[in-house]
């Protein structure tokens, strides 16, 4: 069955590609769109607004408890502060963003590029494992990861009509087009983007694609593998997970981040108090990360397609 | 004694009174800090409770936010807070936290508390001022142990950087931090230097003295350099029994005799003694 809004192929745009290129092209309507870089812009993707908007473009140097402090301050005068950097260098600003952001319920946006194993050779220092699970944890926050450049343009209207805090992960491998221009991201929502009953693959990110190959290639062994789309990590989608868990009553939830604290926990949160159900995790096993492409990464620590499907079949037979 | 002394010794006691009701808090630097504050509030700020709704004003922000008790003494002077406000310092379902918080007050301008923030918040609000081209000022008072925090430092060069002469910061430099001196905590002297290297106008002044606190923001230049008062103060000032005591800091709990002593010496106790 085709899809409306299901369309996998070659995507021109990286994440963090996509989400300069819709913020730039939003800001020229939205005046109040700002952007606080801390060096790393040519990383971010956020070297087309600073050449488009040099005068809302303010260089923070690498200072980045500075930059989320004043981006709080910023934000009281009515700008909508974007704040760029790397996912693991928010965590500098970890108790910034706490108390000049998400106590004053601040209307300043945290995207990050470079999160999870996906960031490949840089290496383990580099990979952030655990954004999700802090930021996810602060107050007032918002916590989405977009999975294809499509989904992103919208995510990013979404998050700058939404008055408050944001975090949202872009992303710096090489991926695949999943959606067509019609899919649309909603803070709040996930969607069911493949049908299936057997069981449930709930994703974000980066597997979300490998969820989709996953799915497909387990249609031939004779299971049906529903997946979903879970990119808004926080506000979860309560009211999605609870029927699909009546639905399908196994789930397998997916992501690029530590086991402790993601998008594993949120979905686990719903499911122990509204629907127990069996659950099993595709993500990295509490540890650090090491250098490689981000494909051979995936194979190392069990985040790739195949370890969905092994897992899938060990659910299954589990009838 | 000139008014505004008596009117300091008034919001010295009114500090203390709300510290003591509260049975907890920061008197030291609240003390210290207090000239200054009442100084910006009712000379230069000229701020009215309404004016506040609106971003096209002037700012005051107390970055050292456990001083937060002169911070609403002063706002009760300057009618922003009720006296009711000022005695539930700190207590249940009160306005008056014990950081300055915006979610309950919006003339104190940032939520503080963990210091180093509030600078460059303030240093956020002087930039987005001037990138909107208004001509307002942004005053923001840090203390001195704070500034051994990193983020002062990034902020400073960011003001710098950006040349943002709208930005006023004012050190209530009164020598002790939380459990001792500065100097043997982490010395960060000779600091006059290091400002004016890090691209600061810098003046210092005795905190305490009317006429210097007047006279210095009347030399507040508009020279493309941030602004920065060194204000020498001494912690616990107005106290005999406070002044220059590290154990003054906070958070703390007064007794009777405590509280009566120090009225006395600020000529309120007799005002003051019916809500003790
Ligand atoms: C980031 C941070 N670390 C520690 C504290 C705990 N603390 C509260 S006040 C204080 C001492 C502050 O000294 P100073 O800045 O000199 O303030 P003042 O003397 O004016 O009271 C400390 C360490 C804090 N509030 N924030
Ligand atoms: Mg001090």
């Amino acid at each position: 069955m085709k899809s409306k809004i299901l369309e996998v192929g070659k995507s021109q745009y990286t994440l963090r590609d996509q989400f300069g290129l819709s913020i730039t092209k939003l800001a020229k309507k939205n005046k109040k769109i700002i952007v606080l870089d801390a060096d790393v812009a040519g990383g971010t993707g956020l070297h087309r607004f600073r050449k488009k908007f040099p005068k809302r473009f303010f260089q923070c140097g690498i200072a980045e408890q500075n930059m989320i402090s004043l981006a709080g301050g910023l934000a009281s005068l009515g700008f909508i502060p974007i704040v760029t950097t790397f996912s693991v260098f928010m965590l500098r600003g970890l108790e910034q963003a706490r108390l000049s952001i998400a106590y004053n319920n601040s209307n300043v946006k945290l995207v990050a590029s470079h999160p999870g194993l996906d960031v490949g050779p840089d290496g383990g220092s580099a990979q952030c494992l655990e954004d999700l699970a802090i930021f996810r944890s602060l107050p007032n926050f918002r916590v989405i990861s977009p999975a294809d450049p499509n989904e992103m343009d919208s995510a990013v209207k979404e998050i700058i009509k939404f008055k408050g805090p944001v975090y949202m992960r872009t992303g710096r491998s090489e991926i695949k087009k999943i959606f067509t221009k019609k899919y649309k991201f909603k803070i709040g929502k996930g969607k069911i983007i493949k049908k299936g009953e057997d069981l449930s693959i709930i994703a974000c990110g980066v597997m979300v694609e490998r969820a989709l190959v996953a799915s497909k290639k387990l249609e031939k062994e004779g299971i049906k593998a529903r997946v979903v789309n879970m990119s808004s990590i926080k506000p979860i989608d309560k009211d999605l997970i609870i029927k699909c868990a009546k639905e399908t009553k196994k789930f397998i939830i997916a992501e690029d981040h530590n086991k402790f604290g993601g998008l594993g926990s949120a979905v686990s949160e719903v499911i122990s108090e509204f629907c127990p159900i069996k659950v099993k995790y595709i993500s990295v096993q509490d540890e650090f990360g090491i250098s490689g492409e981000p494909n051979e990464l995936a194979e190392k620590f069990n985040l790739d397609y195949k370890a969905i499907i092994k897992l899938a079949k060990k659910l299954n037979l589990k009838k | 004694m000139s008014k505004f002394d008596q009117d300091v010794n008034y919001i010295r006691a009114l500090i203390l009174l709300s510290i003591f009701k509260a049975k907890s808090g920061h008197p030291g630097g609240s003390l210290s800090s207090v000239d200054f504050l009442y100084f910006l509030f009712d000379k230069v700020l000229k701020l009215k409770k309404k004016d506040f709704k609106n971003w096209n004003r002037n700012y005051f922000i107390l970055s050292k936010g456990h001083c937060a008790p002169a911070l609403y003494a002063v706002g009760f002077i300057k009618k922003f807070l009720s006296f009711n406000s000022l005695l539930n310092l700190r207590k249940i379902d009160s306005n008056t936290q014990g950081h300055t918080d915006l979610r309950k007050l919006n003339w104190v301008g940032a939520s503080t508390g963990s210091l180093g923030q509030g600078l460059s918040y303030a240093t956020g609000i002087a930039l987005g001022l001037k990138s909107k081209k208004v001509n307002k000022k942004v005053f923001v008072m840090v203390g001195d142990g704070e500034i051994q925090e990193g983020q002062v430092w990034e902020s400073l060069m960011f003001s710098a950087h950006y040349k943002l002469d709208n930005l006023i910061i004012i050190l209530d430099y009164n020598k002790i931090q939380s459990d001792d001196f500065n100097k043997n905590i982490m010395n960060f002297e000779p600091l006059k230097d290091k400002l004016i290297s890090f691209g600061m106008n810098v003046q210092e002044i005795d905190g305490h003295n009317f006429n210097q606190i007047k006279n210095c923001l009347l030399r507040i230049k508009k020279n493309k350099k941030p602004n920065f008062i060194i204000s020498h103060t001494i912690k616990g000032k107005g106290v005999t029994f406070m002044e220059n005591k590290p154990q003054w800091h906070g958070s703390v709990k007064l007794t009777f005799e405590q509280i009566k002593e120090a009225l006395i010496e600020l000529n309120n106790f007799e005002k003051l003694r019916k809500y003790l």
